[in-house]
């Protein structure tokens, strides 16, 4: 048979999925205890011990000055953060993507332009963004809502575009307005097509997010990455690092739930 | 199935070794040797040390030592002592504060090799418009958190009575974004160093508040090394430091040629250069840096700096107390933890070239 026709049953599969998390784990210890053997106050790759008794304070133990426990505040700011800025870039994502791929007009107008601009390193524009958005938080939501609002409106007009031609000439002919048809046609076919790109940029968003954190701020995941980093503090930046991987997956498997129970007529995607 | 599942345990074990092997490369090892690195990031004291690389006097010294000494500029600074700590350089340019910090915090044994500077003005708090210190009193001051410049506040904020609970919070600004966070309605005050320190005094309305050289001596800067390095390596300090007080040299005498480049290469010119090295106390004169490393008042700084240093919770979690990390001076005396010596401050090399030994 075939090697693209061999298909792991179910045990081997769970098995097969395992075994990169394990060797990294493996790895991971054998490197830490390698250099802890050289060090013991090495504070590179903290043993896993010192990672579960990190973690355990940070989730638990308050602030020596103001009691509040820091990890949460920061999950609480930095979500806040990021759903604002995905919620913004998704809506004129999608009322943009309908507008330039139904509309000729708008396409003539914004097409070239969105290409153009999502050419453009957000990052590069920092200081103009602080200028015009202040330093708070609207300059971080800001960032995240330029860094992935181009890409989104790209894909959104491109779905838009790909919808049957037949299916536009079919509602036309029952008499449907051009809004019936962004509304009746159009928008059931992007949806879900929106909380797949969503989930594709939610990596971007978070990477925007971290950047903006690290630039100017008093809270926030990225912040607190940035700031123990000062110290070599691994062992707070790498729970950190895994907390935030925990979210970013929780996430992306919550969109896809809701999208799979929304829009069910768009079959099973990753 | 069998086989299948033998291999990928296998390729998984291979895997997982050569991925050990790769980032668990323990730390420089303690054996004679001939080739080091040193890092080094841009600073206007630092300066001398991409000179000495470039225009081959390290090479010479080296080169009569026998050894082989590479300079490399590092352009993110707590990235060079993160490197230097994880073993990947055996010299770092860095800090009295950031040396205790992040090095000695972790461990890592490290000498005072070369104590190149303090600063004199280089770090300063700025507010816009008028008034004094006391002023800052419910404001927001930006500062890049827990470093020399957070020091400096501490400092200024204690001289008038204030802690920093009396202020409006401080905020994490990244060094790279200071002059364009400046600009925004949001800033009212900020604390950082040269040369953005001058940068931000050229805009109107900005007033100096207060500078290192109101607490001079505290902020010092130093070539730091890994001290069973430097042990097995005798020649490795004597070459460092002859190459880095021939320079010295240059620059006591005003060699235009020298001071141009490094001007240069810190993106300014020699006029702007020579007002940045007018608020740092070069040590031209290793005798001078003998003097400074041996005075009584560098354990009271320490002191200080590691009262600051747990007090904000950078020396860890596991120090149970500011003495956690030990500090040898050269006359054997020892501040904090006798039994933790990490940081040692050493003349012998700053003696050699002041003895003409080298």
């Amino acid at each position: 048979m075939r090697l693209i026709n061999r298909k792991p049953g179910r045990t081997l599969a769970v098995f097969l999925a395992l075994v990169p998390f394990v060797a990294l784990v493996v790895a991971y210890t054998v490197a830490s205890e390698m250099r802890l053997a050289a060090n013991p106050s090495d504070r590179l790759l903290p043993s896993l011990a010192t990672l579960g008794e990190t973690a355990a304070r940070l989730f638990t133990e308050g602030d020596r000055r103001t009691g509040e426990i820091l990890l949460w505040n920061d999950t609480w700011v930095s979500l806040a953060r990021l759903g604002a800025g995905v919620a913004i870039a998704a809506a004129t994502g999608l009322l943009a993507g309908l507008a330039v791929g139904l509309l000729p007009h708008a396409r003539a107008a914004l097409g070239t332009f969105v290409a153009v601009v999502s050419m453009i390193p957000p990052l590069a524009i920092l200081p103009i963004l602080f200028i015009v958005f202040g330093l708070g938080e609207t300059s971080k939501v800001a960032l995240i809502v330029l860094g992935i609002t181009p890409v989104l409106i790209r894909d959104m007009s491109q779905r838009v575009l790909d919808i049957p031609r037949e299916l536009v000439v079919k509602a036309e002919t029952l008499g449907a307005s051009s809004l019936v048809i962004a509304l009746r046609v159009a928008l059931p076919q992007v949806m879900p097509r929106l909380v797949q790109s969503v989930r594709l940029s939610l990596g971007p968003a978070w990477l925007f997010l971290i950047a903006a954190e690290a630039i100017a701020s008093e809270a926030g995941l990225g912040y607190r990455i940035f700031l123990v980093r000062r110290y070599l503090a691994m062992d707070v930046i790498l729970t950190y690092v895994a907390w935030i991987t925990l979210l970013a997956f929780l996430i992306d498997w919550a969109l896809r739930a809701l999208s799979r129970r929304l829009y069910p007529w768009a079959g099973g995607t990753l | 199935m069998t086989t299948t599942r033998l291999r990928a345990a296998a390729a998984a074990a291979a895997l997982s070794l050569g991925l050990g092997a790769g980032f668990g490369a323990a730390p420089a090892a303690a054996q004679e040797k001939t080739e080091f690195r040193v890092a080094w990031s841009i600073y206007v004291g630092w300066m001398p040390w991409g000179y000495l690389e470039d225009s081959g006097i390290m090479d010479t010294w080296a080169e009569k030592y026998g050894i082989d000494v590479e300079i490399v500029q590092i352009n993110d600074y707590v990235e060079s002592i993160n490197q230097y700590t994880a073993g990947a350089f055996d010299g770092v340019s860095a800090t009295n504060m950031d040396a205790l910090s992040i090095p000695a915090g972790s461990g890592v044994d490290t000498t005072a090799l070369i104590v190149g500077d303090y600063s004199n003005g280089n770090d300063a708090i700025i507010r816009k418009g008028e008034g004094g210190l006391e002023d800052l009193a419910g404001k927001p001051v930006h500062l890049v958190e827990l470093s020399v410049s957070h020091y400096l506040l501490a400092r200024a904020l204690d001289s008038v009575g204030l802690s920093e609970r009396d202020l409006d919070g401080v905020v994490n600004t990244s060094d790279a974004d200071m002059i364009a966070a400046y600009q925004t309605d949001d800033v009212q005050a900020v604390v950082t160093w040269n040369p953005l320190v001058s940068a931000i005094l050229e805009q109107p309305g900005a007033t100096k508040l207060y500078d290192s050289s109101d607490i001079p001596g505290e902020i010092i800067d130093i070539m730091w090394v890994n001290t069973e390095t430097l042990a097995a390596n005798p020649d490795f300090g004597k070459a460092l430091a002859g190459a880095w007080y021939e320079v010295m040299g240059l620059m006591a005498a005003g060699d235009e040629e020298a001071l141009t480049a490094m001007a240069e290469a810190s993106g300014t010119d020699l006029a702007g250069y020579q007002a940045q090295l007018a608020s740092t106390e070069m040590f031209h004169d290793p005798a001078d840096a003998v003097a400074f490393t041996s005075d009584p008042a560098l354990p009271e700084t320490m002191v200080a700096v590691a009262a600051f240093l747990f007090d904000k919770g950078i020396l860890g979690e596991g120090a149970p107390s500011a003495d956690f990390v030990g500090v040898a001076y050269p006359d054997g005396s020892v501040t904090g933890d006798p039994n933790n010596v990490r940081l040692r401050y050493d003349t012998t090399y700053m003696q050699m070239a002041a003895d003409g030994a080298l």
